[in-house]
């Protein structure tokens, strides 16, 4: 056993147990180490939107050549937003907010349309290529199933009777086979987490292993 | 005795001659053997590596131009080629290397260094896995890289938009004759008139975290939707939302939306503008802060609607065990299944963009609504008859929804 001498390390340890004590209740040390910790990120934040945005993408093109003038298109738009410091002049945030909404919106319309829609749909089909093997068959016809119950469950306008309502139960039994193995993945994912973090404690930080 | 002296005494006599032939002997097989070294280096099934042919260039379709691809007919014989140099020369580029392409491939996509509205002209070679290189094809005919102002292969995405637009256009001028459109209930968003009276009545604040994605996803702006409604509700019962932001621009949308709802709900003096607030960009920390803001302010009810990752059990556990009452809903298929672990109400998936038009009532988000599920009927006839026309050989429905 031989204990780290870095006082990086320690303080990482030690930080590491303020934010699992937690796990005990809220006390001191764990406001000590969120406050810390928030508070480091913000800076962080801050410096990375400094250097790698504000210097590299509007300082450096407009003051140095060749000059991008119209930049300063979107540099008033964005400035616009300051806009809620002044009870005067607050509603000027609208126009960037609704460009940016908007746009964005626009953007990605074509975008989900095409990768959420159109290539599920398209990959959903019961061709007779699927139907190879009786697992393949198996396959094709329970995905096919799925995709139809889950769809007729996440249909809002029709009361759910009858027929309808008995797919849209399936649907739901689908839904949450596929939480549950999601579940247990995720799980599985975030317990290595945990080891990792026990691994720099026991090893890096106290030198038992 | 008398041969080994005779010959003792011949080399003896004719020393120099003898080291002069010696030397001629070396220099000539020296030069022999240099001779057949550089036959043998000389690539003689050079000749008959052939070069591709029909060498054409053309503008990449459906792009924002920088694009050219090049087309070829391969060479009668491939046996002994490993692959194509393509060679690129424009007006103001010298004839240089610009790609490689393997021995099977009559396609390259040329994108390093192209500009718009310059002409290229491409040449090729083929090569052996020796490094012996054919002669080099005959040049293609100049081509030009531009952007074209429609993509072709959205078509079907641009079909889709307008068919959506005009079926939601339709069901409005319905909805505002006075028809009412029928909605079926989400018992997530039923019980956030309990949670917010429940909160009143316990005289603690609500909690309303709105993920953390920006406004450019689709989540937060489905979060704003709700949190409009919400925010009138607890106007209305006069208590108090906590909205803590991950993003500075998220931060602004939601400050106006809660404003504009205790405004409709006319207790706009009610409305504290520090109530709705940044608390920082990075994913874990915001997790560390909202967990802190839970256990100190105590929410009777913690809504999570948005966009979620990782942090989505952390805030789910530690709001579940502060005894609140908690409504979650995300996009997110991966978080679903802590949500639902953790919270009393889940809002899943596309429920959670259907929420604001079930809160508002609004005949125009209703509408887009019912537009929506014509939609999915849409596609779910779409598969069943696709997938019969299928066997009898006809996919022309299949290759409609094929992305191009």
């Amino acid at each position: 056993m031989s204990i780290s001498t870095s006082i990086w390390i320690w303080i990482a340890a030690l930080l590491t147990l303020m934010i699992y004590s937690f796990l005990y209740k809220d006390n001191p040390f764990y406001r000590l180490a969120e406050h810390i910790f928030m508070g480091l990120s913000l800076g962080y934040t801050l410096v990375i939107l400094w250097y790698d945005y504000i210097i590299p993408r509007i300082y450096q093109p407009l003051f140095f050549s060749p000059h991008q003038w119209s930049l300063i298109f979107p540099i008033l738009l964005g400035m616009m937003t300051f806009g809620i410091f002044s009870k005067k002049y607050n509603w000027l945030i609208k126009y960037p907010l609704a460009f940016y909404v908007s746009a964005f919106a626009a953007i990605q319309i074509p975008v989900m349309l095409r990768s959420w829609i159109l290539k599920q749909v398209e990959a959903s089909f019961l061709t007779p290529d699927k139907f190879s093997s009786v697992f393949n068959s198996i396959n094709a016809i329970l995905i096919f199933v799925g995709l139809v119950t889950t769809l007729i469950y996440f249909y809002f306008s029709k009361k759910r009777e009858h027929g309808f309502g008995a797919a849209a139960t399936v649907g739901i039994v689908f839904i949450m086979v596929a939480f549950g193995a999601a579940f247990g993945y995720t799980v599985m994912a975030r317990i290595s987490l945990l080891i990792g973090r026990m691994q720099f404690l026991i090893q890096d930080w106290l030198g038992i292993m | 005795m008398c041969s080994v002296y005779w010959l003792c005494w011949f080399f003896e006599k004719n020393k120099k001659t003898l080291d002069k032939c010696l030397f001629l002997i070396i220099k000539v097989n020296a030069m022999l053997i240099g001779i057949l070294f550089l036959i043998g280096q000389i690539p003689t099934d050079s000749v008959f590596l052939n070069p591709p042919t029909n060498i054409i260039a053309m503008d990449a379709p459906n792009d924002r131009g920088e694009v050219i691809i090049i087309k070829w007919d391969l060479p009668e014989d491939i046996s002994n080629i490993e692959g194509y140099q393509i060679f690129r020369e424009a007006e103001e580029e010298t004839l240089h290397l610009a790609g490689y392409s393997p021995v099977d491939r009559t396609e390259y996509t040329d994108q390093l260094g192209i500009k718009n509205n310059v002409e290229y002209r491409y040449r090729m070679r083929s090569i052996s896995p020796e490094g012996i290189v054919s002669i080099s094809s005959e040049p293609s005919l100049p081509a030009t890289a531009y952007p074209q102002w429609f993509r072709m292969d959205y078509i079907n995405v641009l079909a889709m938009v307008l068919l959506y637009l005009g079926l939601t256009v339709y069901f409005v001028r319905i909805a505002r004759k006075g028809k009412k459109i029928f909605l079926r209930r989400i018992p997530g968003l039923d019980a956030l008139e309990e949670a917010v009276g429940r909160a009143t009545e316990m005289g603690k604040p609500i909690l309303y975290v709105p993920g953390i994605w920006p406004m450019s996803e689709i989540g937060t702006i489905a979060a704003m939707n709700i949190l409009k409604p919400v925010a009138k509700k607890v106007a209305q019962y006069e208590s108090r939302i906590i909205v803590p932001t991950i993003d500075p621009i998220v931060m602004n949308v939601a400050q106006q939306t809660v404003k504009e709802g205790f405004t409709e709900a006319g207790r706009i003096d009610s409305y504290n503008e520090d109530d709705v607030f940044y608390l920082t960009s990075a994913q874990f920390a915001y997790a560390a802060g909202v967990n802190g803001i839970m256990i100190r302010e105590k929410p009777a009810t913690n809504l999570f609607l948005g966009v979620f990752f990782a942090e989505s059990l952390l805030l789910a556990e530690t709001g579940n065990a502060t005894g609140a009452i908690q409504i979650a809903g995300t996009d997110r298929v991966a978080q679903l299944p802590f949500f639902v672990a953790a919270c009393d109400y889940c809002i899943m998936g596309e429920e959670l963009y259907a929420a604001s038009a079930y809160l508002s009532e609004d005949p125009r988000l209703v509408s887009a609504i019912k537009a929506q599920d014509w939609g999915k009927m849409g596609i779910l006839i779409c598969l069943a008859l696709g997938s019969l026309l299928s066997i009898f050989g006809a996919t022309f429905i299949i290759s409609w929804f094929t992305a191009r």
